[in-house]
């Protein structure tokens, strides 16, 4: 079958921003996200567990799946965000099968 | 002294706090047991709505006076002082940076409804009444510590950012919401109101604060069992000293405009609370340059449980033998 190159950029950050951060990429032209919620993980900070979160506190992964050409812009957009923040910008190349959704 | 202890031990065996005393003591010891997030959710849910509700039935059944504009006032000016307080004492006691210390003193300018909750509780077991509009006070209280704290940042040159859209989110917080309008229909619905969903607001409150008490022991324990190297003795010294400190000038401002005994103990208890909820995600947006295992461990894991074993008990003691009461 037929496939088509892509990026999946993943954003791991802090809850709290997590509007921001899909407001920026949608003002970006970033129509298609995936927000997951992140049990836990361990980093600078030591390990940490989203088990006894008090409001809206833990992580969030942004998950997006676009054309190679429209990267540059998505993490223009998400670095203003995410740049003083706690958390993890990750870029891996990708396969999608109907290119006209991304 | 010896009232207070003795109120102190009535206190400790009271089932809210050995619920609150079982989840401390299971996440310490490294149990597996957990409250599903969903559940702590729709608790805090309830419990908001079951003490806003009631606040309002007692504003409609009690009208409102001048004392209700001058405690709203009150708790407004108190929200916006305690932070300058809270940043000097922490600027003597601890060695934490500039940031780190407008941070937590904003934690402790705003209130936790949890531990006004219990105070409230403390307060029903021994039949002492207050103005029903406490709560609205509480909702007051949330949010202008956070900008007291960024302005002391600001005052040093450092970054913050208060943008129109943190400040929208701060005033249309999920707690201020739920507590603000449950607090409304309580008012305009009264005594009918309460009466027709009594079954449901007043009978299981509080054997859900007890489960909700022990999901904030596992979550208080865990904190302090994650913390251990990150905060020196005059932080844990100040995360008691600050809420007595609090607490005393919530009784002088309550006497001041004549809130009753149940009132002033509850501006004492909200003056001495520190937050664990609104405030932490407000300082990861503002001012994500602090460290929040440093606010979070103060606030929810030192000044929480020193409230509610034994602050309030002692609050309460202080209040009844300042005004006779």
């Amino acid at each position: 079958m037929e496939t088509h190159i892509a990026k999946r950029v993943e954003i791991v950050i802090e809850a709290p921003l997590e509007r921001r951060l899909t407001e920026a990429l949608t003002s970006a032209g970033v129509t298609g996200f995936t927000i997951l919620p992140v049990l836990g993980g361990s980093g600078r900070s030591g390990k940490w567990s989203r088990e006894g979160q008090v409001g809206r506190s833990g992580m969030v992964a942004v998950v997006c799946l676009i054309r190679p050409e429209r990267l540059d812009g998505l993490l223009e957009a998400a670095f203003t965000v995410v740049e003083k923040h706690i958390g993890v910008v990750s870029i891996t190349d990708a396969h999608v099968l109907r290119a006209e959704r991304f | 002294m010896a009232e207070i202890i003795a109120l102190a031990g009535e206190n400790l065996i009271s089932p809210i706090i050995l619920s609150f005393a079982l989840g401390l003591a299971a996440a310490l010891a490294r149990s597996d047991l957990t409250i599903p997030e969903a559940v702590a959710k729709g608790m805090s849910i309830y419990l908001l709505f079951a003490i806003g509700f009631k606040g309002g039935v007692a504003v409609s059944a009690h009208g409102i006076d001048q004392t209700l504009i001058l405690s709203l006032l009150a708790g407004l000016i108190l929200s916006f002082a305690l932070p300058l307080i809270a940043f000097a004492l922490l600027r003597i006691m601890t060695g934490l940076s500039h940031v780190d210390a407008a941070a937590v003193a904003a934690h402790y300018g705003s209130i936790s409804i949890v531990t006004f909750v219990a105070g409230t509780s403390v307060l029903q077991g021994r039949l002492i009444d207050a103005e029903g509009y406490m709560v609205a006070v509480a909702a007051v209280m949330e949010a202008p510590a956070i900008l007291s704290a960024l302005w002391l940042v600001a005052r040093s040159g450092g970054g913050s950012k208060m943008t129109p859209g943190l400040i929208r989110e701060l005033m249309l917080n999920g707690s201020i919401v739920l507590l603000v309008g449950s607090f409304f229909i309580g008012a305009v619905t009264g005594e009918e109101g309460l009466a027709d969903i009594s079954a449901f607001i007043v009978s299981p409150f509080q054997g859900v604060l007890c489960l909700f008490l022990l999901d904030m022991g596992l979550i208080a324990g865990r904190g302090l069992r994650q913390s251990k190297g990150v905060l020196g003795i005059g932080a844990v010294g100040f995360a008691i000293v600050m809420p007595m400190v609090s607490a005393t000038i919530g009784l002088g401002v309550g006497l001041l405009i004549g809130l009753s005994l149940g009132g002033i103990v509850l501006l004492m208890v909200l003056s001495a609370s520190a937050s664990y909820i609104a405030v932490p995600a407000a300082m990861r947006v503002a001012l994500p340059e602090a460290n929040p295992s440093i606010y979070l461990t103060l606030s929810l894991g030192v000044t929480f449980p020193f409230n509610l074993t034994l602050g309030i008990p002692l609050y309460l003691a202080i209040a009844q033998s300042v005004t006779g009461g």
